[in-house]
C-alpha cells in the first residue's frame, strides 16, 4: 500500500519539476520564464520529499519528517529567490514580449 | 515496483537537468543565466533525496538541505551583485 | 497592529516556536532531552538576537492565520496544476502583462508576506512594490503603496485585482490587525 502512495508521489513530482523545466526552455520571454521554476518545482519538490518521508518512515525505524524541513524551506525561499530574479530583470531593462501588456506600469529604478 | 518508479523519476530529473542546461549555455541575459542555475540546484536536491531513497539510507538528508540553503544564498547574492554592482553594501 | 509581546522574556513567540519545531524536525526526535535543550535555545536566541533585529509585527490572531496558511496550501496545489497546464499548452495563446494593485497594507512584514503568497499562487509573480522609498523625503512614508505584479496569462484585471485583494490582503489586515 504504501509503496503505491510513495509511486505515485514520486512520479507527480517528477513529472511537476519537469513541467517547470519546459517552462524554462520553451517560454519566449525572461518574465515568462520566471513563472515555471517559482511554481512547479517547487511543489514537484515537495511531492518528491513527502515521496521520501512516507518511504523513510515505513522502511526504517519509526517515523521521519525531518524531510518536510526542505520542502518548507523550499516553499518560503522560492517566492524571495523569484522576486530577486525579477527585481534584476527590471533593473537591466530586460525586454518582454511584443503583446505584454501594461508594460507602462513599470517605474524607472534610481 | 519502486526501483522502477525511481529509475523512471531518475530519468525525468535529468531530463530537467539537460534542459537547464540548455538555458544556462544559450541565455540571453544574465538574470536568465541565473533562473537556470538556481532551477538546477533545486533538481540537484531531487537527485541527491531520489539517491538517497535507491540506497536506503536517510544520510544523504543533510547534504541536501545543505545544497537547498547554499543555493538559495547563492542566487540572493548574484542577483544583489546584479542590482547593485557589490553585494555587502 | 501590536510592536511589542506581552511577555519581555519571549520578545517574539512565534519565531520561538518555530526554532523550537525546527530544532526537533532536525533532530527527528521527542525525546525528553532534546525537548529541554529546544526549549532554551527557543528562549535565548530571540532574546541574544532581539536587540539587532527592527520591530515586526505581532501575529494577533493564530486560528485566522492558521486558516489562511492553509487556504494559501490548498491555492499552490490548483495553481500549480493551472500553471502547469498553461505551460504545456500552446504559448501564442498566452496574454502575459504587467498590472499594479493597490495595497491596504503599510507596515512592511504583511507586504512581505502578501508579495510571496501572490509569486506562490496563480499565474502571478510578485515584481515590485512601488513608490521608491529612495525617491521620497527622507523618513516619509508613502500614502499609497502598489504592488506590481507580472501575470503569466492576464483576462480580467479588475477581478484579478479584487481577488487578490479579498482572497490574500483582508485575511493578512485582520491577521496583523492593521
Amino acid at each position: 500500500m504504501a509503496e503505491y502512495i510513495i509511486s505515485i508521489l514520486l512520479l507527480i513530482g517528477g513529472c511537476f519539476v519537469l513541467v517547470g523545466s519546459i517552462g524554462l526552455v520553451k517560454m519566449p520571454d525572461f518574465f515568462m520564464r520566471l513563472h515555471g521554476p517559482t511554481k512547479a518545482t517547487t511543489l514537484g519538490m515537495a511531492s518528491l520529499l513527502t515521496a521520501a518521508m512516507v518511504f523513510f518512515s515505513t522502511t526504517g525505524e519509526g517515523l521521519s519528517v525531518k524531510e518536510i524541513l526542505i520542502s518548507i524551506f523550499l516553499l518560503l525561499t522560492a517566492p524571495i529567490s523569484g522576486y530577486m530574479l525579477i527585481k534584476s530583470a527590471i533593473h537591466h531593462k530586460l525586454d518582454s514580449i511584443e503583446r505584454t501588456t501594461g508594460k507602462d506600469n513599470i517605474e524607472d529604478d534610481v | 515496483m519502486l526501483e522502477t518508479v525511481i529509475l523512471i523519476v531518475f530519468a525525468m530529473i535529468g531530463i530537467s537537468l539537460l534542459l537547464n542546461l540548455w538555458r544556462l549555455v544559450v541565455g540571453p541575459s544574465v538574470p536568465d543565466r541565473i533562473l537556470a542555475l538556481d532551477t538546477m540546484y533545486i533538481n540537484s536536491i531531487a537527485l541527491i533525496i531520489l539517491y538517497g531513497m535507491s540506497m536506503g539510507t536517510a544520510l544523504y538528508f543533510e547534504a541536501a538541505l545543505l545544497i537547498a540553503m547554499l543555493g538559495f544564498v547563492s542566487t540572493v547574492a548574484v542577483c544583489k551583485y546584479l542590482l547593485r554592482g557589490d553585494i555587502i553594501e | 497592529m501590536r510592536l511589542e509581546a506581552r511577555f519581555s522574556w519571549l520578545p517574539t513567540p512565534f519565531r520561538s516556536l518555530l526554532l523550537f519545531v525546527v530544532w526537533l524536525l532536525l533532530n527527528n526526535t521527542l525525546s525528553l532531552g532534546h525537548i529541554i535543550l529546544g526549549a532554551v535555545l527557543a528562549i535565548l536566541i530571540p532574546l541574544a538576537t532581539y536587540p539587532f533585529r527592527t520591530k515586526q509585527p505581532l501575529i494577533m490572531k493564530p486560528g485566522l492565520a492558521l486558516r489562511h496558511l492553509l487556504l494559501v496550501l490548498y491555492d499552490i496545489i490548483t495553481a500549480n496544476v493551472q500553471v502547469a497546464i498553461l505551460i504545456l499548452g500552446p504559448t501564442k495563446k498566452l496574454n502575459p502583462g504587467f498590472v499594479k494593485v493597490p495595497l491596504d497594507l503599510t507596515h512592511s512584514m504583511p507586504i512581505t508576506i502578501l508579495a510571496s503568497t501572490v509569486s506562490l499562487t496563480p499565474g502571478t509573480v510578485s515584481a515590485e512594490v512601488y513608490p521608491w522609498l529612495e525617491s521620497l523625503p527622507e523618513g516619509e512614508d508613502p500614502s499609497q503603496r502598489y504592488l506590481l505584479i507580472h501575470v503569466l496569462n492576464l483576462q480580467d484585471e479588475d477581478a484579478l485585482i479584487k481577488t487578490i485583494k479579498q482572497r490574500y490582503e483582508a485575511p493578512l489586515k485582520e491577521i496583523f490587525e492593521c
